[in-house]
Formats: C-alpha cells, sequence, structure tokens
C-alpha cells in the first residue's frame, strides 16, 4: 500500500519515543502499577472518571499513568475512549437515598435524622507535611475507627424542609425522555437535564471558579450546604424480558444538594430552592461547585435578574468542557503561516497607505 | 489496518447520524446543521470535525489527499493522513488531481477541483456572525430572518477606518443568496475558488457540532460593496521556486538581516510544476 511519508512523520515518531521514554523517569526507580494507582492515587481516578464521563477505576488508573499524570489529558483518552463503547442499556434513575454511606454531612442542622458521618476527608486535617509518609511502609492503624456507617436507607435532608412545604419541589417528568450530552448536539436554551449533565463532565477548576464567583457577588444566591453524601449506590436495569429490575453492580458517588434562600416572585412564595451536583468517586469539590452553578443557571426559572457570568447558561455550559477548551487553546500550536501571511500583507499595506498619505502631506 | 475499530475509526451508527446531517446541510447550501460530534481520539481544534466528516463518507476504493497550510508535509497534515491510513487502510496521495477526497485545513489546492471529488474543510468557528454576537440564540435567529446588517455594518466600518475591508481570512460569504457563511480560516485569495465550484465542498467543526455544505456549482458570493467589490491582492513576484504568478505564496525568512523568500504555499501544485518543466518536451 502506498502512504505518503514526508519529513513531518519522522519528527512525530521520534517525538512520541522520547515522550514515552520521558513517562518512565528514572529506570532505576521502580514502574507505577495500575494498582497502586487506583488504590494510592483515589482521587486523582475520581476526577479522571467524572469529567471522562466513564465509571472504570482500572482504566482512569490506565489514563492517569499513560498521560504521566496530567489529569486534563487523562480524561481526554478515557473520553476518546468512552466515546467508541457500544449502548447496552440505560439504567433506572439512580437511588442515592440508598447509598452505602461513608461519609454524610449537613451545615443547616446540627443533628439529622440517621446521624451525619465524617468518613475519610481532608477537612479539619492540619496541611502540615508528614515527614513520615515519605519513608515506605508505614501502614495507618485503623483501630479507633468505628465501622458503625448506618445501613438503612437515609432519606434526604431536604425531605425534612420539603416536609414541611418550605423548599420549592423537584419532581422528575417521566413522560419527559431525559436529554443525552453525549448522543445530542447542544442546543440554547438548554434545559436542567442536559445542563446539568454538562456540568458533571465540566472542568472541576473551571467549576470552582465560577462557584465561588457566585459566592463573591457575581450572582449571589445565598446558598448553604443542605447535605453532602459520598458511597457506593446501586445501578439497576431494567430488562424488558424479565419485567423487573436487576441490580448490575455498585458506584461511588458524592453528592451534594445546596439550600438556597429565595424571596419568592411574582408565582412562587418565599421559600428555599435547589441547586444539585453528582460526580463519580468521592469529588466532593466538583460536587459543591456543580451544585452553585445548578443554582444559579437556574435565574431565570424563579424570575431573578441574571448578569452574572456563572448565570449565563451559553457561556458556563459552552466553555465547561475541558478536553474541547484543551484542544482548542492548543490547537495555536499548529501551524498558522497561511493566515499570518494574509495579515502581514494587510498590515504592510496599511502602513504603506499611511507613509504614502503623510508624505503627501 | 488498526484491530479493534471499526473501518475509518466511527462506528456504523455514528456515520449513518453524521451523513444525515450532510445530507440536510447539501440540501440548504450554507446552513449550519448541527450534529452529535463525538470524541475523536485527536485534539479537539485539530480537525476532529473534519476527520468525522471524512470517516463518515470515505470508502475502501477512495483516495486520500491531507493538507494544512496548503502543504501535505505539515506535522498535522501528516497526522491525519497517518490516522486515516492505519484506521481505514485506505490509498493516500498528495496529488491534488488524484484524490477523491481532499481534507484540508485553511487553504484551498490551486489546481481546480473536478466533479466526484470531495473537499472537507476543518473549521474552528462555523458561525461568522460569531465576533458580532457571541450568543448562538440570537445567531440562529439572525439567520433565519437573513439579518446580515451586522456584518455589513463590520464591513463598512473596515472601509470608513482604514479604506480597505481588513478582514484577510475566514472572509464572509453569502452562499446561494441565502446564508452567511465561514468560509473557515482559507486566505481571501481562496474564497473565488469556492464559488460554482464542480466539487462537492463539506465544512465540519467538531467541537462546536455543525456541519454545513456546498454542492457542486453553488453561488459562494464574497461580501462587498457596489462601490467597493471584493478583490483579491496578489504578490509583487513570482515564487521563487516554479515562478507562478497566480498562486498563495509563503514568505520564508531565509536569514536574520530580513532577508526573504516566497514560494508556493500549495506544495503540490509548486512541485507539479517543476516537474512539467524538467519533463523534455
Amino acid at each position: 500500500m502506498y502512504v505518503a511519508v514526508k519529513g513531518g512523520e519522522a519528527a512525530i515518531d521520534a517525538a512520541h519515543e522520547l515522550l514515552a521514554r520521558d513517562r518512565r523517569g528514572d529506570p532505576a526507580a521502580p514502574e507505577l502499577s495500575l494498582p497502586q494507582i487506583e488504590s494510592q492515587l483515589r482521587l486523582a481516578v475520581d476526577r479522571v472518571m467524572a469529567e471522562g464521563g466513564l465509571y472504570d477505576r482500572r482504566l482512569a488508573a490506565l489514563a492517569v499513568k499513560q498521560a504521566a499524570g496530567d489529569l486534563v489529558e487523562a480524561i481526554f483518552l478515557l473520553r476518546a475512549y468512552r466515546t467508541t463503547l457500544p449502548r447496552l442499556a440505560v439504567s433506572l434513575p439512580l437511588e442515592t437515598a440508598g447509598m452505602a454511606i461513608a461519609r454524610r454531612i449537613s451545615a443547616i442542622y446540627k443533628d439529622v435524622p440517621g446521624g451525619q458521618f465524617l468518613g475519610p476527608t481532608f477537612d479539619y486535617t492540619h496541611r502540615l507535611l508528614d515527614f513520615a509518609l515519605a519513608e515506605e511502609g508505614s501502614a495507618p492503624t485503623a483501630s479507633s475507627v468505628a465501622e458503625d456507617a448506618p445501613n438503612a436507607p437515609l432519606a434526604p435532608v431536604t425531605a425534612l424542609l420539603e416536609a414541611e412545604g418550605l423548599v420549592a419541589p423537584e419532581q422528575a417528568d417521566p413522560q419527559t425522555p431525559v436529554g443525552d450530552i453525549t448522543r445530542e448536539p447542544p442546543t440554547y436554551p438548554a434545559e436542567r437535564d442536559v445542563r446539568l449533565q454538562t456540568l458533571a463532565r465540566g472542568d472541576e477548576g473551571f467549576l470552582l471558579a465560577l462557584a465561588y464567583s457566585t459566592q463573591r457577588g457575581y450572582g449571589r444566591n445565598h446558598p448553604f450546604a443542605g447535605e453532602i453524601r459520598s458511597g457506593m449506590v446501586a445501578v439497576e436495569i431494567l430488562p424488558e424480558e424479565l419485567g423487573f429490575p436487576i441490580a448490575i453492580g455498585e458506584i461511588e458517588l458524592t453528592e451534594c444538594q445546596m439550600v438556597n434562600q429565595f424571596k419568592g416572585s411574582a408565582r412562587e412564595p418565599p421559600q428555599f430552592t435547589r441547586g444539585y451536583g453528582l460526580a463519580f468517586g468521592r469529588s466532593e469539590r466538583k460536587a459543591m461547585s456543580m451544585a452553585l452553578i445548578d443554582r444559579a443557571l437556574r435565574a431565570a426559572e424563579f424570575e431573578e435578574e441574571a448578569n452574572a457570568p456563572a448565570q449565563d447558561e451559553e457561556f458556563v455550559l459552552s466553555h465547561a468542557d475541558n478536553v474541547e477548551a484543551s484542544g482548542f487553546v492548543q490547537h495555536l500550536k499548529l501551524p498558522h503561516y497561511v493566515d499570518f501571511q494574509a495579515e502581514l500583507d494587510i498590515i504592510r499595506r496599511l502602513r504603506r497607505e499611511d507613509q504614502r498619505r503623510e508624505a503627501a502631506e | 489496518m488498526s484491530a479493534g475499530y471499526n473501518f475509518a475509526y466511527l462506528d456504523e451508527q455514528t456515520k449513518r447520524m453524521i451523513r444525515r446531517a450532510i445530507l440536510k446541510a447539501v440540501a440548504i447550501p450554507g446552513y449550519q446543521v448541527p450534529f452529535a460530534g463525538r470524541e475523536m481520539p485527536l485534539p479537539y481544534g485539530w480537525g476532529t470535525g473534519g476527520i468525522q466528516v471524512t470517516a463518515s463518507v470515505i470508502g475502501p476504493e477512495d483516495t486520500l489527499k491531507v493538507i494544512d497550510q496548503g502543504a501535505d508535509d505539515t506535522t498535522n497534515a501528516v497526522s491525519i493522513r497517518k490516522f486515516f491510513a492505519r484506521t481505514a487502510g485506505v490509498r493516500t496521495t498528495t496529488r491534488t488531481t488524484e484524490a477523491s477526497i481532499i481534507q484540508t485545513r485553511h487553504r484551498i489546492p490551486e489546481t481546480p477541483l473536478k466533479a466526484g471529488q470531495i473537499i472537507v474543510f476543518q473549521v474552528p468557528i462555523p458561525e461568522p456572525l460569531r465576533w458580532l454576537e457571541p450568543r448562538e440564540v440570537l445567531t440562529r435567529r439572525m439567520h433565519a430572518l437573513g439579518d446580515y446588517g451586522a456584518m455589513h455594518l463590520k464591513l463598512y466600518e473596515d472601509i470608513a477606518h482604514f479604506g480597505r475591508i481588513t478582514t484577510a481570512y475566514d472572509y464572509p460569504t453569502l452562499v446561494n443568496a441565502r446564508y452567511l457563511m465561514a468560509p473557515s480560516p482559507i486566505p481571501r485569495l481562496d474564497n473565488p475558488k469556492l464559488d460554482r465550484s464542480a466539487a462537492l465542498q463539506l465544512f465540519g467543526a467538531g467541537r462546536e457540532k455543525r456541519i454545513y455544505a456546498l454542492p457542486p456549482h453553488t453561488t459562494v458570493k464574497s461580501l462587498d460593496f457596489e462601490d467597493h467589490p471584493f478583490r483579491v491582492e496578489g504578490w509583487s513576484q513570482p515564487c521563487a521556486r516554479c515562478g507562478t504568478r497566480d498562486s498563495y505564496l509563503d514568505e520564508i525568512v531565509i536569514d536574520d538581516r530580513g532577508g526573504r523568500r516566497f514560494v508556493c504555499s500549495d506544495t503540490d501544485y509548486c512541485d507539479g510544476r517543476l516537474a512539467a518543466e524538467a519533463r523534455p518536451s
């Protein structure tokens, strides 16, 4: 088979060889294994799964290894793999109330039915470098950790407000099919399902900054962390030939429900409203940011003034994806000399005309 | 060919979805058809739209040419050509006349395209009104109403300020006297090649998830004014290699004392002219 080969090809191959050597680093140090990444860099794996849109710890660990720890690159690898997978089934809506709780906190009540569980968290750690970790072979002892996390389903904290009618009800309409951002092109204005999907895959840093901006007055929405919970949730499908749901596995999720003050509108009485965040793994910062932005993007729904960046649906949704953003920003590395030549030509002509005019004056 | 992947990488359902979008685009020349673009194994902004369009129309009998800046040997053109050689096993070529499909970034080949050929443009920003109005909700309405006054105003302001229109590439065009279309960042010298071309011209924007098309022989008019007609500027000198005066030239800096050399950006055209000269008549 004839394949045209020119100068660029050898250069590309050589660059990729260099990259492979770079990734491996000093051969005297032992090579990273996927189980090591999966278990000891688990939060990196969580982020790659969340923004890659694919729940597979092993493949996410492989992506982290292949990307030499560049998480946006790892997310891209996982995303490009995900898009080739066939769609075998669509799950039933996840029941996060039935989550096997590893962590559950609420900031709006001192105590909540079912209790609060700090779980594994960086919160309240003092950020002092732990030099003991620099030594290998220091396994933590778990003797003081009580294994008393609840087993029974725990209703969300917001259910307490719902019972009093103090929070705007949120009922899914089973007749309306749920959108799918991986199969349908984006159109604006978007519905909340599509917004939430886009935010769930959105870049954590971008969402964090936008969420932060709402707290600093650019679209303030008076949030309280109603509840944050992490743990394993069963995934169920309903095969037509069976007629009853079967669990096909479980995934780890972090869910955040923000409760926001709302003074009421022409149609609605004063009440609390909600922002919702959900992410694979223990991506808590991401879930909280997502909830703040979800609420900010509901401004029109609650007849609020919307003039801050976080409230601008097209702005937020069309710039949240880091695979798109990273690619387009970095495409500036590609040759642009034809367009640059055209610009050069225009600038030279304009300057020549200026000089001629000045000479004539 | 790569094991484990479908012919030309994309699965057949995806190709069918893209072909439907292409058919709609051909039926409404210049109209941007939304399509559910997929993640590709190449980054967004590096030709994912063009690659998806090419992957959807290519068959085992096709011969593919890929150019970037007019040249076959620029790194990204090499990378995309390699991608199709690997995933589709198709014949590739650098000759414009031998190709049945030409994927391009930023140029149209100098050699006029023939009936039966397909040229696929990689498009970064498909919306010609984007710089005047960033919101899709509004630009779609402007297209629906044929409300292109803002673009004419922009061109008029250029003339008022500079005495000429300063848009050097991605120069706006009106397709079939109906839709305003971004020709992708080709230099405006290439714009006349779009008009009534015998080839099928397809435009793919992967990140923005839009496809548009010019069926053969569609009229494509570069926007202008009666008293300021559209024109292309030529070079003051010929190509230093082949001596042509009618092609787009790259400026090559040859030393650090301001030395310049101008050669054809279309490497195949330049090589072809040199080969014809060398041939004994």
